[in-house]
């Protein structure tokens, strides 16, 4: 934690092809902090400095056109040019979250599911989904609990949410698969699994609930920190109630889904 | 040092997309597809730098594998188990993968690499015969155009890049006689006629000398019908029914007439910039433009489509100082994908692979630019089989002070954004003529591919650049490339431009190349010399190619040199006022057809089904998921809605300044099969349909602004022309009805198709695009039944209006009793409805359209999830072209007459909404109930269509579940 006077300060990724950097700013301004949209390559030169700010934010898009696999380009470019700040950064206990490509490159970078309490990297990847095509589609998640832990995972970014939630999923790539049975059972352990792809009931189910085939449905992790977070759907996509596709069917609330996730990472830091 | 790459899945991925495709070939012998990844890295790196590049760059650690070995050849070749087929791009076509795999390298701080090239090898296992897979890899897995399967290793080894010598080319015609005027013209590419090139011919006389190659290439891109619209800017005699008239210019006598008379104070800019633009609020205007790229994408579905959006996109990015792309809308017009294989035209590449690649063209330009696609149509017909229909269009938004642009005598001119290489030339010249079977050889460089991530780069550092005020104008490369965009730049001040000074993908272009190349996402700023550092900054922080080529002068002509030499000077008057003009004859005759003998089924149940499942009524929620209509945020009402997110929208509802309630209303309206009746009806009628679905979403009618695009056939014939000539009169007449200005336009003709000597033209085929702005979306509602017990309305009348109807269609007829519009009253009806709407007396509303009320009721149902009971007897119906006593079920279930809405109202609302709708024509057809019955009692009060919304759904979710 860091102590914070005023709003605190949000930088929002971009990168060529990023395309989510508007509407994520707006939710974290909507969300009580003052945001920046930052091109990586001005941090690359040094002109601007990720220790300036509290929260590091990667949103959607297609970096690079997604060339080669989604996020992998600028995935390596934070891995092997901006390697030593984004250490510090973690160390000092601030909040990164990725967004669909976003979190693509924080698990390609290795931030995502990151080191396990051993020390160890926990790999995982996000590939093609099993439907083969990029798919536009609202998606309900739950809120993962953790078979032996008594209390929700660990994400700072999720505390408090209602136990499901309805926010839109776009991509091409956001199947979740974890390196093996060994990744995925300390996931589970570590209580770094945040959301998993339900049906309107809360019930684990497959395609459409789960768009694009995810192992064990995970729709978005957490670093062993907590602080770290990752998910493939668009919760600044879900701030009011008009972008709800029932709203006039009277089911959206006045406040979407998506504004508590950028209030708890404001509140968090 | 040459190195291959192969990357695969683990688990061997097979692709079962590819074998999908397969099977729908007829091909059965094949078990799967496996695709795999090849790169051909070039460079002085050795064993260490490749398995680093392929460990930490090309291969994902969890789900793929690698191979990495010298020299080009294949790791797995042919065997009795499989074939190997592996594709490649040809030389000179770009291949955005190679250059982030260029930077990905550096990144890892690994120097050296001189190439990188991909292809992609498909493993086909199986038993496909020699001439199944030839059959495969052409239809499949590559297009000939831009990429070729690679026999041997000579297609990866590096040659040394071309060098360009400078050579001036003068093409002799000073004493060419006719023949020889249109020799030069028909080898040039030039699609200029003799009247044209004797136009030209006396210009040079007078010069005393020869033209060079690249001012009759800038005069040949110029007057192209693509960028003068001499058809529609042309003389006319035009002859209906024993009358002649002589029109002086048809577009200004007809769509922008209608405007300049409807004189609307919100009108900010109309038919001058690359879009129209409108008022939205105090602060910004946005604007609107639909583009068609037909010719490209029947050739190469994918990149032809791709850069159709791609190229539209750079409309409102190049009207004013430059509009923020907000929303996509897509229309496509094919021929119908079960169409048989063994009945394609020469040439012709079967609907199915089309429409695909089109689809997946539009879906990756928009995706990746970021801008969502939120309203469009798909049409069938297999007169667009040989030349389909592709628009696009894009609406953005600007700061009411960037709205105008001027170009200063002195200013640089700086070209932006991608380089320029051999892609799409002649573009503009060849979309002015017509496709035949070799056109995929005569016209392949004319096909551009795209590269969004390019254009979208381009375009956040030209929205910096403009709030900045580094600039004084701007326009996109578009058709004509430099040719078209530094010629309409600096058509008042005039032009001195240094080719040698633009950025090249590769060697040895020559400098008419450079000139005429349409190679995409480049765009041309006017520049003040004081301000040019700057700009040039902009761009670099971001990599994006930014080049000073020349400057704009006084001298009003067009200078260009290479270098030292100077290759053209043109004057800018001859260049935009020097076409001859000539009278074009028009001829317009109603044709007659068959009218249907069949009698009144008893049960109608069958007839819904099939209307339901029909290729232009049926789900399109295949396409639409494949778009992101969500990025931006701004989506209020999205293309599927109810209450599983799947039904049919009727216009999409965005708010494009977030926080606000403000929002922007998109719809269109089309119907070709309308037009082989009567054109001027189908533009009503089109005008009549957009109105219509701004109308049902309770978008507000006080400012709403249209689009014509025209597709025609051979407009040189009397006949198209004259059915063309005769749908601009209804767009006059429609527009001045409805209060509803056109802002903007596009016409592409020489739409046909050459089978052998037989030509196929496409049906005309008009497109109206409509742009609302409506205050608060929150009063908007959407299409699905929302609860048992509420009421169900007709608004508007029902005529035995069956005339190009589907419900003929689907029994094999047209008729001649086409829908017509009751121009003095549709306004008034639509007006009140809206305002409905808005004060809350309306639980639901759809347009009554393809297929009438019978398809409009049952999408409004399985949308709702809701049963509903309708009577036929109730709907108010009249004759207008039969005799008293034609009325029966059918036709008051299918008649497609306009202005007609199915509304849902709420018991406790009822008396509200008939006061609210009073004066305007409406009945109480039936009630929604809380069953899954879906019950249409015929006119004889007996049951005609009995089904169940399950049935329903699925008879129009079926055909296109792909």
């Amino acid at each position: 934690m860091v102590a914070v006077k005023g709003r605190p300060k949000v930088l929002v990724l971009r990168a060529a092809g990023t395309n989510c950097d508007v509407e994520t700013a707006f939710a974290f301004e909507h969300a009580g902090a003052s945001a920046e949209q930052v091109h990586i390559n001005r941090l690359v030169s040094g002109e601007k400095k990720l220790r300036d700010y509290h929260i590091l934010a990667v949103p959607g898009g297609f970096t690079y056109g997604d060339d080669v696999a989604s996020g992998k380009v600028l995935a390596n470019e934070l891995k092997y040019k901006l390697a030593a700040d984004l250490e510090k950064f973690i160390g000092a206990g601030k909040l990164i979250i990725g967004i669909c490509n976003g979190f693509q490159v924080l698990v390609k970078a290795g931030l995502l599911p990151g080191k396990g309490e051993g020390g160890e990297q926990l790999e995982a990847t996000l590939t093609t989904n099993d439907t083969a095509r990029y798919e536009d589609r609202w998606v309900y998640l739950r809120m993962a609990k953790s078979p032996n832990m008594e209390s929700q995972n660990r994400c700072v970014w999720t505390r408090g949410l209602d136990e499901l939630i309805y926010i839109p999923a776009a991509h091409g790539e956001g199947k979740f698969v974890p390196k093996d049975a060994a990744v995925l059972g300390k996931l589970w352990a570590n209580g770094q699994v945040v959301f998993r792809y339900v049906d309107p009931h809360g019930k684990l189910a497959g395609f459409p609930w789960n768009p694009n085939g995810s192992v064990d449905n995970i729709a978005g992790i957490c670093d062993i920190t907590g602080r770290i977070f990752g998910l493939m759907p668009h919760p600044e996509r879900h701030l009011f109630s008009t972008q709800h596709p029932r709203w006039t069917r009277g089911e959206a609330q006045r406040e979407g889904d998506g504004v508590r996730i950028f209030r708890n990472g404001v509140k968090s830091v | 040092m040459l190195w291959r790459v192969e990357v695969s899945g683990k688990d061997g991925a097979a692709d079962p997309g590819i074998k999908k495709d397969i099977e729908d070939l007829g091909i059965k012998s094949v078990d799967s597809v496996e695709a795999v990844q090849v790169y051909i890295i070039e460079g002085d790196i050795g064993q260490q730098e490749i398995r680093r590049i392929s460990a930490e760059l090309l291969a994902d650690p969890v789900t793929q594998r690698y191979t990495a070995g010298r020299g080009p050849a294949s790791g797995r070749d042919k065997s009795a188990k499989h074939a190997v087929v592996e594709v490649t791009y040809n030389a000179g076509v770009m291949d955005p993968v190679e250059e982030s795999v260029r930077k990905g390298i550096l990144d890892l701080g690994i120097g050296g690499v001189e190439t990188v090239k991909t292809a992609k090898k498909y493993i086909i296992s199986g038993k496909a015969a020699e001439k199944d897979l030839k059959t495969i890899s052409e239809k499949l897995l590559f297009n000939k155009v831009i990429q070729h399967v690679v026999s041997g290793h000579d297609s990866y080894t590096s040659k040394n890049p071309p060098k360009y010598d400078f050579k001036l080319v003068t093409v002799k015609m000073l004493n060419a006689s006719g023949k020889e005027l249109e020799r030069i013209s028909r080898e040039g590419q030039l699609f200029l006629d003799l009247a044209e090139m004797r136009r030209i011919k006396e210009y040079f006389t007078r010069l005393g000398r020869n033209p060079t190659d690249i001012e009759l290439e800038t005069l040949a891109q110029t007057w192209s019908e693509h960028c003068a619209h001499k058809t529609f800017r042309g003389m006319v005699d035009y002859e209906a029914g024993g009358k002649k008239r002589r029109i002086k210019n048809l577009l200004k006598e007809t769509v922008m007439k209608a405007t300049a008379e409807l004189n609307k104070p919100w009108c900010v800019s109309v038919f001058k910039d690359n879009s129209g633009v409108i008022r939205f609020d105090e602060e910004n205007n946005i604007c609107f433009k639909v583009e068609t790229h037909n010719h490209p994408s029947a050739i190469e579905p994918y990149g032809g489509a791709n850069t159709g959006l791609g190229g539209v996109i750079r409309d409102p990015l190049g009207t004013g100082l430059g509009a923020k792309p907000i929303l996509n809308t897509d229309i496509f017009c094919f021929g119908e994908p079960d169409y048989p294989f063994s009945r394609l035209p020469k040439g012709a590449l079967h609907p199915k692979r089309v429409m695909k690649g089109v689809v997946a063209g539009v879906r990756d330009y928009g995706n990746k630019m970021g801008i969502p696609t939120v309203n469009g149509a798909v049409l069938f017909d297999n007169r667009y089989i040989g030349n389909p229909l592709v628009y696009c269009g894009n609406v953005g938004i600007m700061p009411k002070d960037k709205s105008f642009k001027e170009v200063e005598s002195g200013d640089l001119a700086v070209v932006v954004g991608g380089r320029t290489g051999r892609d799409g030339i002649h573009g503009a010249t060849f979309s002015s003529g017509e496709l035949t079977s070799e056109s995929e050889q005569v016209s392949a460089q004319a096909v551009q591919i795209g590269n969004p991530i390019e254009e979208k780069k381009m375009a956040d550092c030209i929205l910096k650049a403009r709030d900045l005020g580094l600039y004084d104008a701007i326009t996109d490369c578009g058709a004509g490339g430099l040719s078209s965009a530094v010629g309409e730049m600096g058509e008042k001040t005039g032009a001195r431009i240094d080719l040698s000074k633009v950025p090249i993908k590769y060697g040895g272009l020559t400098y008419t190349e450079i000139w005429i190349s349409e190679a995409q996402e480049r765009m041309v700023l006017s520049v003040p010399k004081s301000k040019v550092k700057k700009l040039l900054e902009v761009f670099e922080a971001e990599d994006v190619e930014a080049t000073v080529i020349g400057e704009f002068t006084k001298t009003k002509k067009l200078e260009l040199f290479y270098g030292g030499e100077k290759v053209c000077e043109l004057g800018m008057d001859f260049l935009h006022g020097g076409n001859p003009k000539e009278v074009r004859k028009a001829k317009w005759k109603a044709p007659k057809f068959a009218e249907p003998k069949f009698a009144c089924p008893k049960d109608l149940t069958p007839s819904l089904l099939g209307l339901l499942s029909n290729w232009d009524i049926c789900s399109k929620e295949w396409i639409i998921r494949q778009y992101d209509h969500e990025v931006q945020a701004g989506s209020a009402v999205k293309p599927l809605v109810g209450v599983c997110n799947d039904g049919p929208s009727d216009a999409a509802v965005a708010i494009p300044v977030l926080g606000s309630k403000r929002g922007v209303v998109i719809s269109n309206g089309i119907n070709p099969r309308y037009g082989d009746i009567d054109p001027y009806w189908m533009a009503a009628s089109n005008i009549d349909e957009a109105l219509r679905q701004i109308t049902a979403v309770g978008g507000e009618l006080k400012e709403v602004a249209i689009l014509d695009n025209f597709c025609w056939g051979d407009t040189d014939q009397p006949p198209q022309l004259g059915s063309l000539v005769r749908a601009s009169l209804g767009c006059y007449d429609a527009a001045k009805a409805f209060s509803t200005p056109f802002i903007s336009g596009k016409d592409s003709l020489h739409n046909e198709y050459i089978v052998g000597s037989r030509r196929v033209s496409i049906p005309g085929t008009l497109l109206i695009s409509a742009i609302s702005v409506t205050e608060d979306v929150t009063k908007c509602v959407t299409m699905d039944l929302k609860e048992a017990g509420n009421l169900i309305y007709i608004v508007g009348t029902t005529f035995d209006e069956m005339g190009g109807s589907h419900y003929y269609g689907l029994n094999g007829v047209t008729g001649n009793s086409v829908p017509v519009v009751d121009l003095k009253r549709a306004r008034a009806v639509m007006e009140k409805l809206s305002a409905a709407i808005r004060s809350g007396l309306v639980s639901a509303c759809h347009d009554c359209s393809e297929g009438g009320i019978g398809v409009a009721a049952a999408e409004m149902a399985f949308a709702g999830g809701l049963g509903a009971e309708i009577s036929l007897s109730d709907v108010p119906f009249r004759n207008r072209y039969a005799a008293r006593g034609a009325k029966r079920s059918d036709g008051v279930l299918f008649s497609e007459s306009n202005t007609r809405f199915i509304a849902e109202v709420r018991k406790d609302n009822r008396e509200a909404f008939e006061k609210a709708m009073k004066g305007a024509v409406i009945g109480m057809i039936g009630r929604v109930i809380d069953h899954k019955d879906f019950v249409i009692y015929g006119l004889d009060g007996k049951v005609a269509v009995r089904s169940d919304i399950d049935e329903l759904k699925e008879a129009w979710q079926g055909p296109l579940k792909w």
